[in-house]
C-alpha cells in the first residue's frame, strides 16, 4: 500500500510555523524576563549594567564591584533556579499528565512532594538538623542542610520506588499509578503532622520554614546539579514525544502503532519523579506550577506533544521567574517564599484560561 | 496468503478465553469476525497483531512468524482501529500524521506530510483537515481514526467494531470506503461486527466465534439461520430484499422475539 500522490498541504505548513512562533515567543519572553528579574530588589540595577556584567565586562567602580557581586552570588542563581525549577517541574507535569492519561497529572500526584516533606520533618525532628537564627533577613536556618536534603531526597524516591513496586504489581495502570500517589500523598502527610506535633517550637518553624519552596535557597553547585537533572529529563522527553502522542490518542491505538506503552509509562514515571525528587529536596514544595503550566500551555499552544513539551517547560521557567521576582518586590525589603506567590500568580490566569477555552 | 493463524490459544489468568482457532485470509479479502458479546472477538483481533500474547499456536504475517517480529515491525504490516478513539486538542491532520510513527525515525519527512495528505484525499476529507478532534463528530473521529490506521501503509487492518457508534449513512460510508480500499490496494481487512446485514453486504468472508472456538468458517453460504441461532441463541428468518440477503431476527412463530 503506498501513497505518495499528496502534496505539503500550506495551511498545514502555516498552523506549524504559527506554533514554532509561539515557542520563539515565550523564549524571548523568558529571556526578558531574566534580565529584568536580575535588575529589580532591594538594590536597582540598571538593565544595560546587568547585561554588562552577565557578559564578563570587567568592573570599574566599586559599585560595579558590588553589582558584581550581587548578581553573581545573589540574583543570578536565583533567577537561574527558578528558570529550571519552574521548567523542571511543568516538564514532569506534562509528561505526567500524558502517561497517566489524567489532567491531574503532576509531580506531585505521585505523594513525591509530601515525601520530600516528610523527609525534612524526619531530618530536623528526629535527626536535630534544624534550629533558629536570630536575623531580620534569615529567621530560620537549617543548620544541616545538605543532611536535610539528602533525607528529603531519599524518601521522594521511597515514594517513587513505592508506586513503581505497586504498578509492577499491577501492570503499570495509570489509574493505579495516580490512586497510589493519593494514598501515598495522604500517609506522608499524616507522617509530617505526627512529626510536627511532637517536635518543639524551634523544629515545628524549621520544618514549616522547609516546606515552604524558595529557589533563593540554591548555590551554584545545586543549581549545577538540578540544571543537568532537568536538562536530561527535557530532552529525553523531547525525543520520546511521538510516544507521548500515541499513548494521548489511547492505549490500543498506541499498542497499535507498535509502541510498548507500560515501558513508556514506567520509564517516563520514573524520570519525571527524578526530576521532581531533585527539585523539591534543594527548594521545598513548589505547588501549582507543575499542574496547571501545561495546561495553560495547552490552551495555547494544543495538546500535540511535539509543540506542548517546549511550550510547557518554557512557560513553566516564566511563572516561577515572574512569581520569584514578584515575591521579591511585593513586601520588599522581606522576600516571600515563591511557592506562596506561583498559586497567588498562577491561579487567575489558569481560570481565565479556563473559561476563554482553547485558543483557535 | 497473507495471515493464517493456527492453534490459536490465549488464556486471561488461567481461563481460556480463546483456543483452537485457525483461518487464514488472502490479499483484498474482508473477513467478519462475528460473534455474541464477550465472546473474544475483540481478543482475537488484538492477538493478531500483538497487542495481546498468545499462549499458544502460530499467526504467520505475509510470511514471516508474528513471534519474531518487533512491535513496530508488525506496525508497518498491520494498522489497528481500535473501538474506542481518544480525542484532544490537535488538528485531524496532526492525528492522522501520528499514524506513521512506526516509520518516523527522529521526526517526520515531506514524505510523510505527503501520504497523510493523499489519504485525506482518498478519503474525500481534504474539508477535515485542520479541523481540532475534540469538536468531531463520532463519524468523523471514526474516518480520522481510519486515516491514521491507512498512513502506517499496513497489508492488513485490523478494525474493532468500525459502526458501533455510527449512524446508519456514516456506517455504509466506512464500510464501503474499508472495502473499496481493500479491493483497490490488494491489501485484507479483518473486522468485528454486531450487524449481520453489514456483514454479509461488506464482508467477503465470515468467522462466527462461539465458546472461544471457531464455529463456522466460509463464505456467504455459512450464514444459516441453523449457524445463527447455534451462536447468538436466536431464531433467525434470512430472506431476500432487492436481490440482497438479509437477516432477520425472530421467527413466524414469535414474530418479535421478546418471548424467547
Amino acid at each position: 500500500m503506498h501513497f505518495a500522490k499528496g502534496a505539503v498541504p500550506e495551511d498545514y505548513l502555516a498552523y506549524v510555523r504559527r506554533k514554532y512562533f509561539w515557542i520563539l515567543g515565550g523564549l524571548l519572553l523568558l529571556f526578558f524576563m531574566f534580565i529584568y528579574s536580575i535588575s529589580v530588589g532591594e538594590v536597582e540595577i540598571p538593565l544595560y549594567k546587568v547585561m554588562q556584567t552577565l557578559l564578563g565586562q570587567k568592573p570599574v567602580t566599586k559599585w560595579d564591584v558590588g553589582v558584581r557581586s550581587i548578581i553573581w552570588n545573589i540574583r543570578l542563581p536565583q533567577a537561574l533556579a527558578a528558570i529550571v525549577a519552574g521548567a523542571g517541574l511543568s516538564v514532569a507535569g506534562v509528561v505526567m499528565q500524558s502517561i497517566l492519561r489524567n489532567p491531574l497529572g503532576s509531580p506531585f500526584t505521585l505523594g513525591i512532594s509530601n515525601a520530600g516533606a516528610f523527609g525534612a520533618a524526619v531530618s530536623v525532628v528526629v535527626l536535630g538538623t534544624g534550629k533558629i537564627q536570630s536575623t531580620v533577613a534569615d529567621p530560620i536556618m537549617i543548620n544541616n542542610p545538605y543532611l536535610t536534603t539528602i533525607v528529603a531526597f531519599f524518601f521522594c524516591l521511597l515514594a517513587t520506588g513505592i508506586i513503581l513496586l505497586i504498578s509492577r504489581i499491577r501492570a503499570s495502570s495509570p489509574e493505579v499509578m495516580v490512586l497510589a500517589g493519593v494514598a501515598l500523598s495522604s500517609l506522608f502527610t499524616a507522617g509530617t503532622m505526627f512529626l510536627q506535633y511532637f517536635a518543639d517550637d524551634t523544629q515545628l518553624a524549621a520544618v514549616v520554614f522547609w516546606t515552604f519552596g524558595d529557589v533563593g535557597r540554591v548555590n551554584w553547585l545545586e543549581l549545577k546539579i538540578m540544571t543537568c537533572v532537568v536538562l536530561f529529563a527535557t530532552i529525553f522527553f523531547i525525543i520520546n514525544r511521538w510516544d507521548y502522542n500515541a499513548i494521548d490518542a489511547g492505549d490500543e491505538t498506541a499498542k497499535g502503532l507498535g509502541i510498548n506503552v507500560e515501558r513508556v509509562r514506567l520509564v517516563g514515571m520514573v524520570i519525571a519523579a527524578l526530576v521532581s525528587a531533585v527539585i523539591v529536596s534543594f527548594l521545598g514544595v513548589i505547588g501549582f506550577v507543575g499542574l496547571v503550566c501545561p495546561h495553560m500551555a495547552r490552551r495555547v499552544i494544543g495538546d500535540d506533544q511535539r509543540y506542548l513539551i517546549p511550550g510547557s517547560t518554557l512557560l513553566g521557567g516564566i511563572l516561577l521567574l515572574a512569581s520569584d521576582t514578584a515575591a521579591r518586590l511585593i513586601v520588599s525589603p522581606y522576600v516571600l517564599p515563591v511557592s506562596i506567590l506561583t498559586a497567588f500568580m498562577g491561579a487567575p490566569i489558569f481560570i481565565y484560561l479556563l473559561l476563554r477555552g482553547y485558543k483557535r | 496468503m497473507i495471515l493464517s493463524v493456527e492453534e490459536l490459544e490465549f488464556l486471561y489468568r488461567s481461563r481460556k478465553i480463546l483456543h483452537e482457532i485457525a483461518f487464514s485470509i488472502e490479499e483484498g479479502e474482508v473477513v467478519a469476525i462475528l460473534g455474541p458479546n464477550g465472546v473474544g472477538k475483540t481478543t482475537l483481533l488484538k492477538c493478531l497483531n500483538r497487542i495481546l500474547r498468545p499462549k499458544g499456536g502460530t499467526v504467520h504475517l505475509d510470511g514471516n512468524d508474528l513471534f519474531d517480529l518487533g512491535t513496530m515491525e508488525i506496525a508497518r504490516i498491520i494498522g489497528y482501529v481500535p473501538q474506542r478513539v481518544e480525542t484532544g486538542r490537535l488538528t485531524a491532520f496532526d492525528a492522522v500524521l501520528l499514524g506513521r510513527r512506526p516509520h518516523i525515525k527522529w521526526d517526520i519527512t515531506e514524505k510523510d506530510l505527503r501520504i497523510v495528505d493523499s489519504v485525506f484525499r482518498l478519503l474525500s476529507m481534504e474539508k477535515l483537515r485542520m479541523a481540532y478532534i475534540d469538536e468531531m463528530s463520532g463519524g468523523e473521529l471514526q474516518k480520522v481514526a481510519i486515516a491514521r490506521s491507512l498512513v502506517q501503509e499496513p497489508k492488513i487492518l485490523l478494525l474493532d467494531e468500525p459502526t458501533s457508534s455510527l449512524d446508519l449513512r456514516n456506517q455504509v460510508e466506512i464500510l464501503a470506503i474499508i472495502r473499496q480500499i481493500v479491493l483497490e490496494h490488494g491489501i485484507a481487512a479483518v473486522m468485528t461486527m454486531h450487524d449481520l446485514n453489514q456483514a454479509l453486504r461488506y464482508a467477503d468472508r465470515f468467522i462466527f466465534l462461539k465458546g472461544g472456538k471457531v464455529h463456522a468458517h466460509g463464505g456467504a453460504e455459512v450464514i444459516t439461520p441453523q449457524v445463527i441461532e447455534e451462536v447468538y441463541g436466536l431464531p433467525v428468518v434470512i430472506g431476500e430484499v432487492a436481490g440482497m440477503q438479509c437477516v432477520v431476527p425472530g421467527s413466524p412463530e414469535v414474530p418479535f422475539a421478546h418471548n424467547l
